[in-house]
C-alpha cells in the first residue's frame, strides 16, 4: 500500500528526531554555545543594568543567529555523506516533502530549543520578564525563517568540503532583516511601545520563506545530487 | 518503435562530465523477468548509468522510459517501483539495523516490523537488527541493504556493486535472491565487475571507454 504525504512527512520527522537524540552532543553544542556568548558580553562590558538592558535585544538576537548556524551544516550534509539523501530522493515522495520534514525537525531541534532557553538568557541580561513572551515569539518566528533560510545554503553548500564558512556567507546577510525586526521587536517591548508591527513583518517574512524556500531547497539538492 | 510497455528502456543515453564524454550512445531494455549484467573497466561510467536509469542524473542527449513513458512523467509511480541500492550501503550509524529499513522502506509502502525482519532474516541478519548499524561488519551492512532492498518488494532492483564486502555464502544468497525475483517477474540491473554464473539466463552489457 502506498504512503501518502502526510505519512511520510511525519516518519522523517520522526528519523530526524531519533537521530538528533542519539547523538546529545550535537544537540546541546548550539544551545551552550547561546548561552556562553551571550554571558560573555555582561562580563566584557559595564555592569550597569539600563546599558545591558539597551545591548540585550541585539546580544540575543546575534547569538541567536550564529548559533543556529552552527547546526545548519549538518541539514544534509550526514545524509550525502553516507548515501541515505540518495534513498531518500528516490523513495516516491518527491524530495520536496522530505526537505520540508527535515526542516522542520531541525527547527524543532535548534530553534524552538533556543526559544525555550531564551528566558533564562533574557534574566541574565536584565530584560524585564513582561517582554519575554514578545521575545520568545519573536525569536521562534525567527529561527523558523532562518531555518528556511539555511535550508537553501545547505543544499547549495552539501556538495563541498568545506562549505560551513560559505554557508554562513550565504545566509548571514539574508537574515540581516531578521536581526534588525527581531531585535526591535524586542527593545519596543523593553521600552513599553507596541511591538506588533515588527512581530508582523517577522511573520510575514516567516510566511514568505515557508512556501517558497522549500522549493529553491529542494531545485539545490536536485543541483547537488547530480 | 517496439517499445515494451511492461519495463525499462534506455535510449541513445550521452552524459558529459566536464570535458570527458562518459556515456556514448548506450541503449539498453530490460522487460519483466529479466537480469541485465552491466560490466567494464573502471570509469566507463557504469554507476553513472545507473544514476541516469535512477533519475538522478539528467542525461544530456537520449531517453529513459518506464512502462512506456518517459521517467520525468512518471516520476513518482516510477520512484515507488524500483529498488535502489547504491556502492555505499547507505546505512546510518546511529540507528539499529530495523530502524534503518523502517525508515527507508516506510517511505515506499506500508511495512510491519515483522515484514522488516522476515527480510533481515532472509539475508541472514536477523541477529544484527537491534544492533546500530555502524558496529556492523562491512559484509553485515552489505546484507541489510540487501534487505532493503528485498522488503521494498519493487519490480524493478538496480543494483550497483552489490558483491563489495560479500562473502561466498553472502554472493550465493544475493545469485539466489536475483532468480527468485526474476522468476517472479522482476528484472535487475546489476552493475558488478566480477562474472556472475546464474542458472537463469543473464544478458550482459560490457561498457567500454
Amino acid at each position: 500500500m502506498s504512503v501518502g504525504p502526510g505519512e511520510a512527512f511525519a516518519l522523517v520527522v520522526h528519523r530526524e528526531l531519533r537521530l538528533s537524540f542519539r547523538r546529545p552532543d550535537q544537540l546541546l553544542q548550539p544551545l551552550v554555545f547561546f548561552l556562553i556568548v551571550t554571558t560573555l558580553f555582561p562580563l566584557g562590558l559595564s555592569l550597569q543594568l539600563s546599558l545591558l538592558r539597551d545591548m540585550a535585544p541585539g546580544v540575543l538576537w546575534v547569538a541567536a543567529l550564529l548559533s543556529s548556524l552552527l547546526s545548519l551544516d549538518s541539514l544534509f550534509k550526514s545524509d550525502a555523506d553516507d548515501g541515505t539523501l540518495e534513498q531518500l530522493a528516490l523513495c516516491g515522495q518527491g524530495l520536496t516533502v522530505i526537505v520540508v520534514a527535515k526542516t522542520f525537525a531541525h527547527w524543532l531541534v535548534s530553534g524552538l530549543a533556543l526559544v525555550l532557553v531564551s528566558p533564562l538568557v533574557g534574566t541574565a541580561l536584565g530584560i524585564p520578564g513582561s517582554v519575554f513572551a514578545t521575545m520568545m515569539l519573536s525569536l521562534a518566528l525567527g529561527t523558523l525563517t532562518l531555518s528556511w533560510l539555511g535550508a537553501i545554503g545547505a543544499g547549495l553548500t552539501v556538495g563541498l568540503k568545506r562549505g560551513n564558512v560559505l554557508l554562513s556567507l550565504i545566509v548571514l546577510p539574508l537574515a540581516m532583516p531578521l536581526l534588525i525586526f527581531g531585535a526591535a521587536a524586542t527593545d519596543r517591548a523593553i521600552s513599553g511601545v507596541s511591538a506588533s508591527g515588527a512581530l508582523y513583518f517577522l511573520a510575514a517574512l516567516c510566511v514568505f520563506t515557508c512556501t517558497l524556500a522549500p522549493f529553491a531547497a529542494t531545485a539545490a539538492l536536485h543541483i547537488t545530487l547530480e | 518503435m517496439n517499445t515494451p510497455v511492461d519495463g525499462l528502456r534506455v535510449e541513445k543515453v550521452h552524459v558529459w562530465r566536464g570535458d570527458r564524454h562518459v556515456l556514448k550512445g548506450v541503449s539498453l531494455a530490460l522487460a519483466s523477468g529479466q537480469l541485465l549484467h552491466v560490466s567494464g573497466p573502471n570509469g566507463t561510467g557504469k554507476t553513472t548509468l545507473l544514476r541516469v536509469i535512477c533519475g538522478l542524473l539528467r542525461p544530456e542527449q537520449g531517453s529513459v522510459s518506464w512502462r512506456g513513458q518517459p521517467i520525468s512523467s512518471v516520476r513518482g509511480e516510477y520512484q515507488a517501483a524500483l529498488a535502489y541500492a547504491s556502492h555505499e550501503p547507505a546505512l546510518k550509524g546511529d540507528l539499529t539495523a530495523l530502524e534503518n529499513l523502517r525508515f527507508a522502506v516506510g517511505l515506499k509502502r506500508r511495512v510491519s516490523p515483522g515484514e522488516l525482519r522476515a527480510s533481515l532474516e532472509q539475508t541472514g541478519v536477523a541477529a544484527c537488527a537491534d544492533l546500530p548499524a555502524r558496529v556492523l561488519s562491512a559484509g553485515q551492512r552489505r546484507r541489510v541493504a540487501m534487505a532493503r532492498v528485498l522488503a521494498m518488494n519493487a519490480p524493478l532492483w538496480l543494483l550497483d556493486e552489490p558483491f563489495t564486502n560479500l562473502d561466498a555464502a553472502g554472493t550465493r544468497l544475493l545469485m539466489e535472491m536475483l532468480q527468485s525475483h526474476a522468476e517472479g517477474g522482476g528484472s535487475a540491473l546489476v552493475v558488478a565487475h566480477q562474472e556472475l554464473v546464474m542458472a537463469r539466463d543473464m544478458r550482459s552489457l560490457v561498457l567500454t571507454a
